[in-house]
Formats: C-alpha cells, sequence, structure tokens
C-alpha cells in the first residue's frame, strides 16, 4: 500500500519550516518535525478535509541512548478517505517534555500514559499522566533501551570490589 | 437530599473481567459516574523481551499476546518482518494463512460469545461456544502440533507443509459450523432477556468512536464500513469475495450482531481458501532467511551451513521500519519494526487492538447500571494478554 502522493505535496508545502527531516521506507512516509510544532501539525490535519488524516491509529516511542535526543515520539494516522496512512516523529532529549495530544484524541490518553511509563517521556498537559502498566511504584523506564532485561549479580565479600556484572 | 457517591473496586480477581483487569467504579446509587479501568496485572514485557530475539523467535512471543488468536498475531508480525525485508511469500502460503486466520476469527468469537453470553445469564452458551471451538482447536493441532501457542506462520512462509487431511477436515468444521452459529441465534437474538440487557446498552456513538482510535467490530457496530482487510488487503485478502458487516445501534446488541455475521463471513472466505487452495510451494525463496528443506540440511553442506548460520546468527534486515495493520478478531493489530541493521529488532512495537478499545469502558459505562458494567466489559471483546502484553 502506498502513500498519498498529493497529501505529500501539500504537507511539503504547507509545513516548509516545521520539516526536520523526510524520508519514504517501503513505499511508508514518515516526517520527522519540529516538537514545539507537532501538536498544531496534527490538529491541522484532525481538522482538513481534503486529506482527512483524522484517525490517531498509533502513538508510541522508540529510544536511541546514544543519540543527543534520544526519545522518538511516533505518531501514526490514518486516512479512512483513501486507506493511507502517514508517520510523524518528533525528537526530544532526555527530560524535554512533548505537548499531549489528547486534546485531539481521546485515545492518546493511554497511549501517551503507556510513553511516559514504558520510555518516560513526558506529556504536558495530560489529564492523568500515570503509570499504567507497571506498578505505580515501579523505579526506571523499562523499554529505554538501556534498561537492563535482566538483574545484576549480588555482590558478595568476594566479588565486592568488581564493578556490578549483569548476566 | 443529600447524596454520597461510593467507591467500588471491581477485580483484578472476578470472574466477569476476562482476566485480571480491575476497574474501580464510583456510584451514586444503581448509576456509574466513573468507571476507571486499572491494568498492567498481566504485564509481561513482550516488547522488551522482543528486542533481545532474533527475528524468527519473536514470533511465539506473539501467540502469548492475544491467546484467542494466535494466528492473527503471528500474520501480523510475519508480514511487518516480510514488509521489511521485502519478501514475496507463495500463493499456497498466502491461501493457507487466509484460511487459517479467518478459523482464528471463528475460534476468538465463539470464545467471545460463550463468556459473553455467561456473564449476562445465558449459561448454556459458554458450554456450546467452547464446544464448537474445540474442533478449531483440532485444526490447529493438525496443522502444528499445538492447540493454542501454534506459531504456524513464519517468516517467509509457514512452519512446514499443510498435511494432507487439511482440507477434509477443515470442510468438516466448515459444514458443521453455520448450523450451530444459527442455534446460538436462536437461542439469543430474539431472547426476550438478552434484548433486554444489551439494546441500548453501553451506546458509544460513531464520533467517540473514531476519537477514541476503536477498531473492529465495536466501530462497525457504530455504522462505520471499515475493515483492513478490505482497506489495505493484505495476504492475498483482494482475492477473495466477502462482505463487511454493520450495524447502526452502537450498543452491546449491535456488536453481538457484527461478531455474529463476522464468523458467517469468515467461513465463506475459508471456504474459497480450501477451495481454491493453490499448488507449489508453501515458504518463499530465500535463502539465508527462510531454512532449507529438512532433508537438505541433512544430506548438503551448503543446506546446513544456511541452517546454522539462521538458527545461532539470523538474518539481518536493512535499516528502516515498518508498520502492518491487519484485522484480528479485537480490531486493528499493528506490528510496528523499527530495524537497525542488526538481526535482533531495535523496537517491536505491538498496536494492540484491546488495549486502545478498552481505555473507552469509562465512556461506554458512563451513566449506566452497575449491572451494565458487566455486559460492557464483554462487549468490548479483551484478552487481557494483549491489553498489558
Amino acid at each position: 500500500m502506498s502513500y498519498n502522493k498529493e497529501a505529500e505535496k501539500f504537507i511539503d508545502g504547507k509545513f516548509k519550516e516545521l520539516i526536520r527531516e523526510k524520508s519514504t521506507f517501503r513505499d511508508e512516509l514518515t516526517y520527522i518535525v519540529d516538537k514545539d510544532s507537532i501538536i498544531d501539525i496534527l490538529k491541522f490535519l484532525y481538522e482538513d478535509e481534503q486529506f482527512e488524516y483524522n484517525f490517531l491509529t498509533d502513538l508510541t516511542a522508540t529510544d536511541w541512548p546514544e543519540r543527543d535526543e534520544r526519545h522518538e515520539v511516533v505518531y501514526l494516522l490514518y486516512s479512512f478517505k483513501d486507506n493511507t496512512r502517514l508517520r510523524f516523529k518528533v525528537r526530544l532529549k532526555e527530560g524535554e517534555k512533548l505537548q499531549t495530544a489528547t486534546v485531539i484524541w481521546d485515545s492518546a490518553n493511554w497511549l501517551e500514559r503507556e510513553v511516559y511509563d514504558l520510555f518516560g517521556v513526558y506529556f504536558e498537559g495530560h489529564p492523568d499522566l500515570t503509570r499504567i502498566l507497571t506498578p505505580d511504584d515501579f523505579e526506571g523506564h523499562p523499554l529505554r533501551r538501556d534498561y537492563s532485561l535482566t538483574y545484576e549479580i549480588p555482590q558478595f565479600s568476594y566479588n565486592k570490589d568488581e564493578p556490578p556484572e549483569v548476566i | 437530599m443529600e447524596t454520597k457517591h461510593m467507591t467500588l473496586n471491581m477485580g483484578p480477581q472476578h470472574p466477569a473481567t476476562h482476566g485480571v483487569l480491575r476497574v474501580k467504579l464510583t456510584l451514586d446509587g444503581e448509576r456509574v459516574v466513573e468507571a476507571y479501568p486499572v491494568i498492567g496485572y498481566l504485564h509481561t514485557g513482550i516488547e522488551k523481551t522482543a528486542e533481545s530475539k532474533l527475528y524468527h523467535k519473536v514470533v511465539p512471543l506473539t501467540d502469548r499476546m492475544d491467546y484467542l488468536a494466535p494466528m492473527s498475531n503471528n500474520l501480523g508480525y510475519c508480514l511487518a518482518v516480510e514488509k521489511l525485508l521485502d519478501l514475496e511469500i507463495p500463493a499456497k502460503a498466502q491461501w493457507a494463512r487466509v484460511c487459517l486466520a479467518e478459523l482464528t476469527r471463528i475460534n476468538s468469537h465463539l470464545v467471545w460469545i460463550g463468556t459473553h453470553a455467561i456473564d449476562i445469564g445465558a449459561m448454556s452458551m459458554a458450554l456450546y461456544g467452547f464446544r464448537e471451538r474445540e474442533s478449531i482447536l483440532h485444526i490447529y493441532e493438525l496443522v502444528s502440533g499445538q492447540r493454542m501457542m501454534s506459531s504456524y506462520f513464519r517468516i517467509g512462509g509457514l512452519s512446514k507443509d499443510l498435511p494432507e487431511n487439511f482440507n477434509e477436515e477443515v470442510q468438516k468444521v466448515l459444514d458443521m459450523l453455520p448450523s450451530r452459529i444459527r442455534e446460538y441465534e436462536d437461542l439469543l437474538t430474539n431472547n426476550r432477556i438478552w434484548r433486554n440487557r444489551t439494546v441500548g446498552v453501553g451506546v458509544l456513538s460513531r464520533e467517540e468512536a473514531l476519537k477514541s482510535s476503536i477498531t473492529g467490530p465495536m466501530l462497525r457496530a457504530c455504522g462505520v464500513k471499515h475493515d483492513l482487510r478490505k482497506a489495505i488487503p493484505y495476504s492475498s485478502y483482494d482475492k477473495f469475495d466477502f462482505d463487511i458487516p454493520t450495524r447502526t445501534g452502537e450498543d452491546v446488541f449491535s456488536r453481538y450482531e457484527v461478531r455474529v455475521e463476522e464468523m458467517y463471513q469468515s467461513i465463506k472466505i475459508a471456504q474459497q481458501a480450501i477451495d481454491g487452495m493453490p499448488e507449489g510451494a508453501w515458504e518463499a525463496k530465500a535463502p539465508g532467511i527462510v531454512s532449507p528443506p529438512k532433508e537438505k540440511i541433512l544430506h548438503e553442506m551448503e543446506a546446513l551451513i544456511f541452517h546454522f548460520k539462521i538458527v545461532t546468527e539470523g538474518f539481518h534486515p536493512p535499516e528502516g521500519e515498518t508498520y502492518v495493520g491487519i484485522e484480528s478478531p479485537k480490531g486493528e493489530i499493528g506490528f510496528y519494526i523499527v530495524s537497525d541493521g542488526s538481526p535482533k529488532p531495535h523496537r517491536m512495537r505491538v498496536r494492540p487492538p484491546s488495549f486502545i478499545n478498552l481505555a473507552s469502558l469509562n465512556k461506554i459505562c458512563k451513566g449506566g447500571l452497575l449491572s451494565d458494567v458487566i455486559a460492557n466489559i464483554g462487549s468490548v471483546d479483551i484478552v487481557l494478554g494483549e491489553v498489558d502484553r
């Protein structure tokens, strides 16, 4: 399924200054945009009647600890009009906050809570930003790439001077 | 008169929450003021685990999310990786996938109708639903050797060829099912108790549903004719003839009607799949990605090397990201895979239909009666294994 070429042309022109990168891979169109303008773009597309990218299929994140802007928040939009998808991404530094998308879609509520819980990305203006999948007293954000999947070996007298080993 | 709201805790250990779902209910007498679902009791970190596994070895993890629809989950994951690799799948494998995915839909809906009806008080439905499901589990066992965690679809095709008597056995199931589903309809559709419990209950309007990213039968019960099998056809669904059932009631009863109608459509598709099952290969020709046949591994050096490399090292897909969404029994299940060129996925995200559909539970329950909360949870059709992942 290919993407909508007209929508691509339209977005390229309309949000010229806000787009940082654009890529296509396997017929999927992805935009990386400025973090302060993402909600405005999404809101515009939500209300837009020409292409109708008004359905939030998914909201998630990826983590790249080796990069300066380590978090990538991913918005996947869908248009019922011509059955195409459109992906927007925002890059964030550790600790940077993002505006919530709950002002546009109700489904963003739980999806943002999940991203907050598993990646530690804060969404400003979210009505109920609490942990959702892990317990309330859980420490850390498990889907970060540097969060160890397993546990550390307890340190005993014979190895207490060595650095902790992770299995 | 001054009244006070009461908070009632429902679950996580409750027979009608279909697993470990907890709902914090704020009540004004019998009326629900707020229903706040608390989830995460079954969180197993499947997405995290997938990041430390080779692409092949993620397939069994996907079974364990929505354990009522293992084949649908396998299919979604395999399609996403195949898209990443740009792999062409032979026709026989595609047809077999369609046939089994549709049987999976019937399987999931049968368990749903059984558990949903027993929640509302129709005890015998649970027994009937599970009885018919048994015949589908028999097909699972026939093809993969497993009744539930089948892992039958693999990257590049199937795990092994379909057994010789596959068509006959599926035919038996397809011959038996329509009359049984008609029996359920006789028992429920015009049953006064059933109608009283479901018609006009748990209304979710079309606008609200779209704002909440609802997919699947719940969306179709709001009159939106959307089905990914037609909208973005995958695995040759465009070559099959079927309808998308929709209703406009927006209530629990409409969701029931849509799902029952879907079972008939699935039977129709599965019938077409076994009638037109193509001959030929059931695995893509992709050395280094798809393991060679066992006979070759035992007799040829090169095949053995490929097999060894696939098992130990895996394969290196190109850098990039793909998303594939398929129509699972619960709604759109999507797999978003980010590859950094290494043999393990950098990120494997599952777009969970149950999770997103459950998020609107408050809207469905608000203002309704306490006893209808049970009917509403049932009508969303959740599997907590997939909600929490």
